[in-house]
Protein backbone atom coordinates (compact mmCIF):
# COMPACT_ATOMS: atom_id res chain seq x y z
CA UNK A 1 0.00 0.00 0.00
CA UNK A 2 1.19 3.31 -0.72
CA UNK A 3 1.02 6.84 1.00
CA UNK A 4 -2.29 7.41 -0.48
CA UNK A 5 -3.34 4.09 -1.84
CA UNK A 6 -5.46 2.13 -0.36
CA UNK A 7 -5.18 -1.66 0.05
CA UNK A 8 -7.56 -5.12 -0.11
CA UNK A 9 -7.17 -5.02 3.41
CA UNK A 10 -10.18 -2.39 3.89
CA UNK A 11 -12.54 -4.81 3.42
CA UNK A 12 -11.10 -7.11 6.23
CA UNK A 13 -13.94 -7.66 8.39
CA UNK A 14 -13.76 -9.66 11.92
CA UNK A 15 -15.59 -12.80 10.87
CA UNK A 16 -16.90 -14.32 14.17
CA UNK A 17 -18.78 -10.36 15.81
CA UNK A 18 -19.86 -9.73 12.11
CA UNK A 19 -21.82 -13.26 12.20
CA UNK A 20 -23.14 -12.92 15.86
CA UNK A 21 -24.14 -9.59 14.70
CA UNK A 22 -25.83 -10.97 11.74
CA UNK A 23 -26.97 -14.00 13.92
CA UNK A 24 -28.61 -11.67 16.46
CA UNK A 25 -30.43 -9.35 13.34
CA UNK A 26 -31.62 -12.42 12.07
CA UNK A 27 -33.53 -13.58 14.94
CA UNK A 28 -34.70 -10.21 15.38
CA UNK A 29 -36.24 -10.11 11.92
CA UNK A 30 -37.47 -13.82 11.73
CA UNK A 31 -39.30 -14.14 14.99
CA UNK A 32 -40.18 -10.70 16.01
CA UNK A 33 -40.53 -8.12 13.36
CA UNK A 34 -41.62 -11.14 11.17
CA UNK A 35 -43.08 -13.39 13.24
CA UNK A 36 -42.07 -16.53 11.40
CA UNK A 37 -41.17 -19.41 12.98
CA UNK A 38 -37.89 -20.34 10.83
CA UNK A 39 -36.16 -19.71 7.12
CA UNK A 40 -36.58 -20.73 3.53
CA UNK A 41 -33.14 -21.03 1.90
CA UNK A 42 -33.35 -21.82 -1.66
CA UNK A 43 -29.06 -23.60 -1.99
CA UNK A 44 -27.64 -22.71 -4.84
CA UNK A 45 -24.38 -24.59 -4.06
CA UNK A 46 -23.23 -21.36 -4.67
CA UNK A 47 -21.06 -19.63 -1.70
CA UNK A 48 -23.90 -16.82 -1.05
CA UNK A 49 -26.88 -18.98 -0.28
CA UNK A 50 -24.34 -21.61 1.49
CA UNK A 51 -23.14 -18.94 3.82
CA UNK A 52 -26.91 -17.76 4.53
CA UNK A 53 -27.78 -21.24 5.10
CA UNK A 54 -25.01 -21.63 7.46
CA UNK A 55 -25.72 -18.22 9.49
CA UNK A 56 -30.13 -18.93 9.73
CA UNK A 57 -28.79 -22.14 10.89
CA UNK A 58 -26.89 -20.72 13.72
CA UNK A 59 -28.92 -18.32 14.48
CA UNK A 60 -32.50 -19.88 13.96
CA UNK A 61 -31.03 -23.60 15.16
CA UNK A 62 -30.73 -26.27 12.85
CA UNK A 63 -34.56 -27.42 13.09
CA UNK A 64 -35.88 -24.03 12.24
CA UNK A 65 -34.53 -24.06 8.94
CA UNK A 66 -35.84 -25.44 5.54
CA UNK A 67 -33.37 -25.89 2.70
CA UNK A 68 -34.33 -26.01 -0.85
CA UNK A 69 -32.82 -26.97 -4.31
CA UNK A 70 -34.78 -26.35 -7.31
CA UNK A 71 -32.59 -28.02 -10.25
CA UNK A 72 -34.00 -27.63 -13.58
CA UNK A 73 -33.00 -29.76 -17.12
CA UNK A 74 -30.03 -27.12 -17.74
CA UNK A 75 -28.76 -26.58 -14.25
CA UNK A 76 -25.17 -27.83 -13.24
CA UNK A 77 -25.29 -31.30 -11.48
CA UNK A 78 -22.68 -29.77 -9.10
CA UNK A 79 -25.63 -27.39 -8.06
CA UNK A 80 -27.91 -29.89 -6.61
CA UNK A 81 -24.56 -32.56 -5.40
CA UNK A 82 -22.95 -28.87 -3.62
CA UNK A 83 -26.47 -27.69 -2.04
CA UNK A 84 -27.11 -31.17 -0.55
CA UNK A 85 -23.45 -30.83 1.33
CA UNK A 86 -24.59 -28.07 2.89
CA UNK A 87 -27.62 -29.32 4.10
CA UNK A 88 -25.56 -32.54 5.37
CA UNK A 89 -22.74 -29.98 6.92
CA UNK A 90 -26.00 -28.42 8.79
CA UNK A 91 -27.96 -31.28 10.08
CA UNK A 92 -31.03 -29.12 8.43
CA UNK A 93 -34.22 -30.52 6.54
CA UNK A 94 -34.35 -30.45 2.88
CA UNK A 95 -36.00 -30.89 0.02
CA UNK A 96 -35.79 -31.02 -3.96
CA UNK A 97 -38.25 -29.57 -6.16
CA UNK A 98 -37.38 -30.20 -9.82
CA UNK A 99 -39.00 -27.29 -11.74
CA UNK A 100 -38.16 -28.61 -15.18
CA UNK A 101 -42.27 -28.92 -15.59
CA UNK A 102 -43.32 -25.92 -14.41
CA UNK A 103 -40.74 -24.03 -16.71
CA UNK A 104 -42.11 -26.29 -19.63
CA UNK A 105 -44.88 -25.26 -18.77
CA UNK A 106 -44.53 -22.01 -19.02
CA UNK A 107 -42.82 -22.31 -22.23
CA UNK A 108 -39.38 -20.93 -20.88
CA UNK A 109 -37.10 -22.76 -23.11
CA UNK A 110 -39.29 -22.56 -25.83
CA UNK A 111 -39.10 -18.54 -25.48
CA UNK A 112 -35.87 -18.78 -25.12
CA UNK A 113 -34.85 -20.58 -28.13
CA UNK A 114 -37.30 -18.63 -30.25
CA UNK A 115 -35.46 -15.67 -29.03
CA UNK A 116 -31.88 -17.18 -29.79
CA UNK A 117 -33.14 -17.86 -33.38
CA UNK A 118 -33.85 -14.45 -33.97
CA UNK A 119 -29.76 -13.90 -34.51
CA UNK A 120 -28.78 -17.67 -34.88
CA UNK A 121 -31.07 -18.97 -37.06
CA UNK A 122 -30.02 -22.53 -36.98
CA UNK A 123 -30.38 -22.97 -33.50
CA UNK A 124 -32.31 -26.01 -32.24
CA UNK A 125 -32.06 -29.53 -30.19
CA UNK A 126 -28.96 -29.98 -28.79
CA UNK A 127 -27.25 -27.04 -28.82
CA UNK A 128 -26.27 -24.79 -26.23
CA UNK A 129 -26.54 -20.77 -25.19
CA UNK A 130 -25.13 -18.70 -22.76
CA UNK A 131 -24.87 -14.70 -22.89
CA UNK A 132 -22.35 -12.56 -22.35
CA UNK A 133 -20.79 -8.98 -21.50
CA UNK A 134 -17.39 -8.31 -23.37
CA UNK A 135 -14.64 -7.22 -20.38
CA UNK A 136 -14.86 -3.38 -19.57
CA UNK A 137 -11.61 -3.09 -18.78
CA UNK A 138 -9.43 -2.98 -22.71
CA UNK A 139 -11.29 -0.60 -24.55
CA UNK A 140 -14.06 1.87 -23.91
CA UNK A 141 -16.26 0.28 -26.14
CA UNK A 142 -20.12 -0.19 -24.70
CA UNK A 143 -20.46 -3.43 -23.13
CA UNK A 144 -23.17 -4.92 -25.74
CA UNK A 145 -24.65 -8.39 -24.73
CA UNK A 146 -23.71 -11.56 -27.34
CA UNK A 147 -25.14 -15.05 -27.56
CA UNK A 148 -22.69 -17.72 -27.94
CA UNK A 149 -24.08 -20.78 -28.98
CA UNK A 150 -22.42 -24.28 -29.36
CA UNK A 151 -23.81 -26.90 -31.61
CA UNK A 152 -24.02 -30.30 -31.66
CA UNK A 153 -20.47 -30.67 -32.67
CA UNK A 154 -19.01 -28.64 -30.40
CA UNK A 155 -18.32 -25.80 -32.74
CA UNK A 156 -19.12 -21.78 -31.45
CA UNK A 157 -20.34 -19.37 -32.29
CA UNK A 158 -20.70 -15.58 -30.68
CA UNK A 159 -23.11 -13.09 -32.15
CA UNK A 160 -24.21 -9.49 -30.92
CA UNK A 161 -27.69 -9.66 -29.83
CA UNK A 162 -30.48 -7.34 -31.07
CA UNK A 163 -32.69 -5.79 -28.62
CA UNK A 164 -35.43 -8.05 -29.50
CA UNK A 165 -33.69 -11.05 -28.98
CA UNK A 166 -31.67 -9.92 -26.37
CA UNK A 167 -34.85 -8.82 -24.13
CA UNK A 168 -36.49 -12.50 -25.49
CA UNK A 169 -34.09 -14.38 -24.24
CA UNK A 170 -33.92 -12.49 -20.40
CA UNK A 171 -37.69 -12.47 -20.14
CA UNK A 172 -37.46 -16.17 -21.01
CA UNK A 173 -34.75 -16.94 -18.66
CA UNK A 174 -35.90 -14.93 -15.65
CA UNK A 175 -39.12 -17.86 -15.50
CA UNK A 176 -36.50 -19.90 -13.95
CA UNK A 177 -35.51 -17.31 -10.97
CA UNK A 178 -39.09 -16.39 -9.94
CA UNK A 179 -40.35 -19.86 -10.57
CA UNK A 180 -37.72 -21.04 -7.64
CA UNK A 181 -38.83 -17.72 -5.69
CA UNK A 182 -42.98 -19.35 -6.05
CA UNK A 183 -41.57 -22.93 -4.77
CA UNK A 184 -39.83 -21.29 -1.88
CA UNK A 185 -42.55 -19.38 -0.88
CA UNK A 186 -44.89 -22.26 -1.01
CA UNK A 187 -42.53 -23.48 1.76
CA UNK A 188 -42.53 -20.10 3.91
CA UNK A 189 -46.55 -20.45 3.40
CA UNK A 190 -46.43 -24.36 4.49
CA UNK A 191 -44.51 -24.06 7.50
CA UNK A 192 -45.18 -20.46 8.66
CA UNK A 193 -41.20 -19.74 7.81
CA UNK A 194 -39.79 -16.43 6.29
CA UNK A 195 -37.75 -16.78 2.77
CA UNK A 196 -34.04 -15.88 3.08
CA UNK A 197 -32.50 -14.03 -0.05
CA UNK A 198 -29.28 -14.19 -0.62
CA UNK A 199 -27.85 -11.30 -2.38
CA UNK A 200 -24.67 -9.90 -1.63
CA UNK A 201 -23.77 -6.47 -1.74
CA UNK A 202 -22.41 -6.59 -5.41
CA UNK A 203 -25.66 -8.27 -6.61
CA UNK A 204 -28.04 -6.14 -4.60
CA UNK A 205 -26.23 -2.65 -5.20
CA UNK A 206 -25.71 -3.64 -9.16
CA UNK A 207 -28.87 -4.88 -9.45
CA UNK A 208 -27.62 -8.39 -10.63
CA UNK A 209 -30.93 -10.08 -9.87
CA UNK A 210 -34.38 -10.53 -11.45
CA UNK A 211 -37.05 -8.68 -9.98
CA UNK A 212 -39.89 -10.64 -7.93
CA UNK A 213 -37.16 -13.85 -8.54
CA UNK A 214 -34.05 -14.14 -6.84
CA UNK A 215 -34.21 -10.19 -6.00
CA UNK A 216 -37.89 -11.00 -3.58
CA UNK A 217 -37.09 -11.93 0.08
CA UNK A 218 -38.33 -11.26 3.54
CA UNK A 219 -34.37 -10.46 4.97
CA UNK A 220 -31.37 -10.59 3.43
CA UNK A 221 -28.68 -11.09 5.64
CA UNK A 222 -25.52 -10.60 3.48
CA UNK A 223 -26.58 -7.51 1.05
CA UNK A 224 -24.64 -5.16 3.26
CA UNK A 225 -21.23 -7.49 2.15
CA UNK A 226 -18.72 -7.33 -0.78
CA UNK A 227 -18.40 -10.58 -2.06
CA UNK A 228 -14.56 -11.10 -0.80
CA UNK A 229 -15.91 -10.51 2.68
CA UNK A 230 -18.76 -13.15 2.16
CA UNK A 231 -15.60 -15.44 1.52
CA UNK A 232 -14.32 -14.61 5.15
CA UNK A 233 -17.76 -15.52 6.51
CA UNK A 234 -17.54 -18.74 4.84
CA UNK A 235 -14.19 -19.44 5.96
CA UNK A 236 -14.74 -19.07 9.54
CA UNK A 237 -18.55 -20.85 9.36
CA UNK A 238 -16.62 -23.48 7.72
CA UNK A 239 -18.42 -23.84 4.63
CA UNK A 240 -16.97 -27.02 2.65
CA UNK A 241 -13.82 -25.94 0.44
CA UNK A 242 -15.22 -27.24 -2.76
CA UNK A 243 -17.80 -24.61 -2.30
CA UNK A 244 -15.45 -21.84 -1.71
CA UNK A 245 -13.11 -22.87 -4.22
CA UNK A 246 -16.27 -22.86 -6.85
CA UNK A 247 -16.34 -20.15 -9.31
CA UNK A 248 -19.41 -18.04 -8.71
CA UNK A 249 -21.78 -19.10 -11.96
CA UNK A 250 -25.10 -17.96 -12.81
CA UNK A 251 -26.01 -21.45 -13.51
CA UNK A 252 -28.85 -20.48 -15.50
CA UNK A 253 -27.84 -21.45 -19.36
CA UNK A 254 -26.99 -24.47 -20.90
CA UNK A 255 -23.65 -23.70 -21.50
CA UNK A 256 -21.85 -22.47 -18.33
CA UNK A 257 -21.71 -19.12 -17.70
CA UNK A 258 -19.48 -17.06 -14.52
CA UNK A 259 -21.10 -13.98 -12.86
CA UNK A 260 -18.30 -11.89 -14.67
CA UNK A 261 -19.13 -12.93 -18.16
CA UNK A 262 -22.79 -12.53 -17.67
CA UNK A 263 -22.78 -9.30 -15.84
CA UNK A 264 -20.12 -8.05 -13.69
CA UNK A 265 -17.35 -7.92 -16.45
CA UNK A 266 -14.34 -7.84 -14.06
CA UNK A 267 -13.05 -10.52 -11.44
CA UNK A 268 -15.25 -10.07 -8.44
CA UNK A 269 -12.50 -9.12 -5.99
CA UNK A 270 -11.58 -5.95 -8.04
CA UNK A 271 -15.13 -5.33 -8.74
CA UNK A 272 -15.32 -5.53 -4.91
CA UNK A 273 -12.45 -3.11 -4.50
CA UNK A 274 -14.20 -0.35 -7.33
CA UNK A 275 -17.24 -0.34 -5.39
CA UNK A 276 -15.69 0.40 -2.47
CA UNK A 277 -14.06 3.44 -3.92
CA UNK A 278 -17.09 4.40 -5.67
CA UNK A 279 -18.99 4.36 -3.01
CA UNK A 280 -16.01 6.57 -1.09
CA UNK A 281 -15.45 9.01 -3.60
CA UNK A 282 -11.77 7.47 -3.81
CA UNK A 283 -9.91 8.90 -6.54
CA UNK A 284 -9.13 5.87 -9.65
CA UNK A 285 -5.02 6.77 -9.34
CA UNK A 286 -5.66 5.52 -5.57
CA UNK A 287 -7.28 2.32 -6.54
CA UNK A 288 -4.76 1.31 -9.07
CA UNK A 289 -1.98 -0.52 -6.72
CA UNK A 290 -5.16 -2.99 -4.48
CA UNK A 291 -6.43 -3.44 -7.98
CA UNK A 292 -3.59 -3.82 -10.48
CA UNK A 293 -5.69 -1.57 -12.74
CA UNK A 294 -5.17 1.18 -14.42
CA UNK A 295 -6.76 4.97 -13.47
CA UNK A 296 -8.52 4.96 -16.92
CA UNK A 297 -10.10 0.97 -16.25
CA UNK A 298 -11.39 1.96 -13.04
CA UNK A 299 -12.48 5.25 -14.50
CA UNK A 300 -14.45 3.02 -16.80
CA UNK A 301 -15.72 0.62 -14.14
CA UNK A 302 -16.48 3.90 -12.12
CA UNK A 303 -18.69 4.64 -15.04
CA UNK A 304 -20.21 1.15 -15.21
CA UNK A 305 -21.37 1.32 -11.50
CA UNK A 306 -23.45 4.30 -12.16
CA UNK A 307 -24.84 3.05 -15.13
CA UNK A 308 -25.73 -0.19 -13.39
CA UNK A 309 -27.11 1.69 -10.30
CA UNK A 310 -29.45 3.60 -12.62
CA UNK A 311 -31.05 0.38 -13.89
CA UNK A 312 -30.68 -0.58 -10.38
CA UNK A 313 -33.33 1.70 -9.93
CA UNK A 314 -36.13 0.21 -11.11
CA UNK A 315 -35.43 -3.57 -9.87
CA UNK A 316 -35.73 -2.36 -6.34
CA UNK A 317 -38.66 0.22 -6.63
CA UNK A 318 -41.59 -0.99 -4.73
CA UNK A 319 -45.18 -0.68 -6.40
CA UNK A 320 -46.18 2.61 -6.69
CA UNK A 321 -49.45 3.49 -5.53
CA UNK A 322 -51.46 6.52 -5.96
CA UNK A 323 -51.47 8.13 -2.44
CA UNK A 324 -47.43 7.51 -1.85
CA UNK A 325 -46.32 10.97 -3.19
CA UNK A 326 -44.05 11.75 -6.21
CA UNK B 1 -21.64 15.92 -52.30
CA UNK B 2 -22.13 18.95 -52.24
CA UNK B 3 -21.16 21.12 -48.96
CA UNK B 4 -25.03 22.52 -48.78
CA UNK B 5 -26.47 18.93 -49.03
CA UNK B 6 -24.28 17.29 -46.99
CA UNK B 7 -25.52 20.19 -44.20
CA UNK B 8 -29.04 19.40 -44.89
CA UNK B 9 -28.47 15.46 -44.63
CA UNK B 10 -27.18 15.51 -41.42
CA UNK B 11 -29.89 18.17 -39.94
CA UNK B 12 -32.21 15.34 -41.64
CA UNK B 13 -30.44 12.47 -39.93
CA UNK B 14 -30.10 14.85 -36.69
CA UNK B 15 -34.00 15.35 -36.70
CA UNK B 16 -34.52 11.80 -36.87
CA UNK B 17 -32.48 10.61 -34.00
CA UNK B 18 -33.96 13.02 -32.02
CA UNK B 19 -37.44 11.96 -32.80
CA UNK B 20 -36.20 8.63 -32.07
CA UNK B 21 -35.24 9.57 -28.51
CA UNK B 22 -38.01 11.46 -27.85
CA UNK B 23 -40.55 8.94 -28.98
CA UNK B 24 -38.45 5.65 -27.12
CA UNK B 25 -36.51 7.24 -24.11
CA UNK B 26 -37.98 10.26 -22.68
CA UNK B 27 -41.90 9.89 -23.57
CA UNK B 28 -42.37 13.64 -23.40
CA UNK B 29 -40.61 13.87 -20.41
CA UNK B 30 -39.75 17.72 -20.39
CA UNK B 31 -36.10 17.23 -21.05
CA UNK B 32 -34.59 19.35 -23.03
CA UNK B 33 -31.71 17.46 -24.96
CA UNK B 34 -29.12 19.60 -26.26
CA UNK B 35 -26.84 18.34 -29.52
CA UNK B 36 -24.00 18.05 -26.93
CA UNK B 37 -25.86 16.46 -23.77
CA UNK B 38 -24.33 12.55 -23.32
CA UNK B 39 -27.20 10.11 -23.17
CA UNK B 40 -25.87 8.14 -20.80
CA UNK B 41 -24.55 10.49 -18.18
CA UNK B 42 -28.08 12.26 -18.44
CA UNK B 43 -29.84 8.67 -17.89
CA UNK B 44 -31.38 9.02 -21.14
CA UNK B 45 -30.62 5.46 -22.28
CA UNK B 46 -29.08 2.42 -20.35
CA UNK B 47 -27.35 -0.41 -21.67
CA UNK B 48 -30.70 -1.91 -23.38
CA UNK B 49 -31.10 1.25 -24.84
CA UNK B 50 -27.42 1.69 -26.55
CA UNK B 51 -28.61 -1.61 -28.23
CA UNK B 52 -31.90 -0.02 -29.26
CA UNK B 53 -30.18 2.55 -30.53
CA UNK B 54 -27.56 0.78 -32.61
CA UNK B 55 -31.09 -1.15 -33.92
CA UNK B 56 -32.74 1.65 -35.03
CA UNK B 57 -29.88 3.13 -37.16
CA UNK B 58 -28.61 -0.39 -38.65
CA UNK B 59 -32.70 -0.57 -39.96
CA UNK B 60 -32.94 3.10 -40.75
CA UNK B 61 -30.02 3.68 -42.19
CA UNK B 62 -28.72 0.20 -43.92
CA UNK B 63 -25.83 0.53 -42.13
CA UNK B 64 -23.81 -2.45 -40.40
CA UNK B 65 -22.27 -0.59 -36.72
CA UNK B 66 -19.21 -2.62 -35.98
CA UNK B 67 -18.18 -3.70 -32.80
CA UNK B 68 -15.24 -1.42 -32.91
CA UNK B 69 -17.89 1.60 -33.78
CA UNK B 70 -19.86 0.95 -30.59
CA UNK B 71 -17.78 3.65 -28.66
CA UNK B 72 -19.17 7.49 -26.95
CA UNK B 73 -17.40 9.04 -29.54
CA UNK B 74 -20.09 7.62 -32.53
CA UNK B 75 -23.04 7.29 -30.18
CA UNK B 76 -23.25 9.19 -26.63
CA UNK B 77 -24.79 12.56 -28.11
CA UNK B 78 -27.28 13.97 -31.05
CA UNK B 79 -23.95 15.51 -32.53
CA UNK B 80 -22.26 12.52 -32.15
CA UNK B 81 -24.68 9.89 -33.85
CA UNK B 82 -25.40 12.57 -36.51
CA UNK B 83 -21.42 12.58 -37.26
CA UNK B 84 -21.44 8.99 -37.29
CA UNK B 85 -24.29 7.86 -39.28
CA UNK B 86 -23.32 10.11 -42.02
CA UNK B 87 -19.57 9.37 -42.24
CA UNK B 88 -20.72 6.19 -42.35
CA UNK B 89 -23.26 6.54 -45.22
CA UNK B 90 -21.32 9.30 -47.19
CA UNK B 91 -22.30 9.68 -50.73
CA UNK B 92 -23.51 6.59 -50.59
CA UNK B 93 -27.42 7.84 -49.57
CA UNK B 94 -28.89 10.98 -51.64
CA UNK B 95 -30.81 13.37 -49.71
CA UNK B 96 -33.53 12.58 -51.47
CA UNK B 97 -33.28 8.99 -50.40
CA UNK B 98 -32.78 10.71 -46.82
CA UNK B 99 -36.44 12.39 -47.44
CA UNK B 100 -37.79 9.57 -48.26
CA UNK B 101 -36.63 7.59 -44.96
CA UNK B 102 -37.93 10.84 -42.99
CA UNK B 103 -41.41 9.71 -42.33
CA UNK B 104 -40.01 6.25 -40.67
CA UNK B 105 -37.94 7.93 -38.16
Amino acid sequence: MNAIGVSAEVLRIDAPRETERISEAIRDQVFNRLRRKGAVIGVSGGIDSSVVAFLCARALGNDRVQTLFTPEAESSPDSLRLGRMVAERLNVPSVVEEITPILQGARCYQRRDDAVRLVVPEYGEGFKCKIVLPGILDESRYALFSVVVQARNGECKKVRLTPTAYLGILAASNFKQRTRKMVEYYYADLLQYAVAGTPNRLEYELGFFVKNGDGAADFKPIAHLFKSQVYQLADYLGVPDEIRQRPPTTDTYSLGQSQEEFYFTLPLEKMDLCLYGRDRGIPALDLTQATGLTSEQIERVYAGIDAKRRVAMYLHAAPIGMEQGN
Amino acid sequence: MKEREMQRMDRIISEQIRNFIHQNFLFGRGFDLGDSDSFLENSVIDSTGVLELVAFLEETYGITVENEELIPENLDSLENVTAYVSRKVGGAVSVNTMMDLRGQA
